[in-house]
């Protein structure tokens, strides 16, 4: 059977055994299924968050997930793997993005899904704007995401 | 060409997107971000640290010395914190 790439960005909130059972619908070649999901935390440093809004540029954003998903596809033999990120409005508490991995055995299911998030933390065009009792302001992308997104680069 | 700005750039820029016509000397994305940058003081503040800005033509990144000759769409945009 062909590897099922789901690749979502959306407003609305996902539901992640919903999108489980999607991926291992009517299959019997799947022994392990990883699943990572970011989710809004309350505080920042310190200081507490009202919410994030994330903006994202609509056709990139789509294009350089579906980039990192074809490299997780060539890399690891994946049955299935989903991407859902989530842009608009977040309080703390809800789900922020979701990643899936299917595989035969556990290995590749687990690295595939660090090395999606790893990527997508890097180079996917979102942003996010957070507000607090302080105001609002742009989130700085941090440099241990870019250092995380090379580890995966073979030497 | 389209050019697009996102989050912060798009703010201290004043739109989200335009179509440009630079000259014919103006050929990389770093150019590109130098010739905006003398356009006047809203694009020179906007473009006033190029080297934390990024790039992308036609929907994928790109470095400063990219040639831009051809490119349908840019978009010139801050690090990215998704995820």
């Amino acid at each position: 059977m062909t590897a099922q790439v789901t690749i979502r960005i959306q407003e609305a909130d996902f539901d992640i055994a919903r999108e489980i059972a999607v991926l291992t619908r009517a299959r019997t070649d799947i022994g392990a299924v990883v699943s990572f999901s970011g989710i809004c935390r309350g505080s920042e440093a310190g200081e507490a968050i009202a919410a994030l809004t994330l903006e994202h540029y609509p056709g990139m954003a789509e294009a350089e997930i579906a980039r990192h998903a074809d490299t997780a596809m060539s890399r690891w033999p994946l049955t299935g793997l989903t991407v859902i990120h989530r842009v608009g409005r977040i309080v703390p508490g809800e789900n922020i993005v979701l990643v899936l991995t299917a595989s035969k055995h556990r290995q590749a299911a687990f690295q595939a899904a660090e090395f999606m998030m790893d990527y997508l933390k890097a180079h996917a065009p979102f942003w996010k704007r957070e507000e607090s009792a302080g105001g609002s302001g742009w989130v700085d992308a941090r440099d241990h995401d870019d250092d995380a997104a090379a580890r995966w680069t073979k030497s | 060409m389209k050019v697009k700005y996102f989050a912060w750039v798009r703010e201290r820029v004043g739109k989200a997107e335009e179509t440009l016509e630079p000259p014919a000397d103006v050929r990389t994305v770093g150019d590109l971000m130098a010739w905006l940058a003398g356009q006047n003081e809203t694009y020179a503040h906007a473009f006033e640290t190029p080297r934390v800005i990024r790039a992308a033509i036609d929907q994928a990144h790109v470095k400063p010395d990219t040639m831009i000759a051809g490119a349908r769409e840019i978009a010139f945009f801050p690090p990215m914190t998704g995820g």
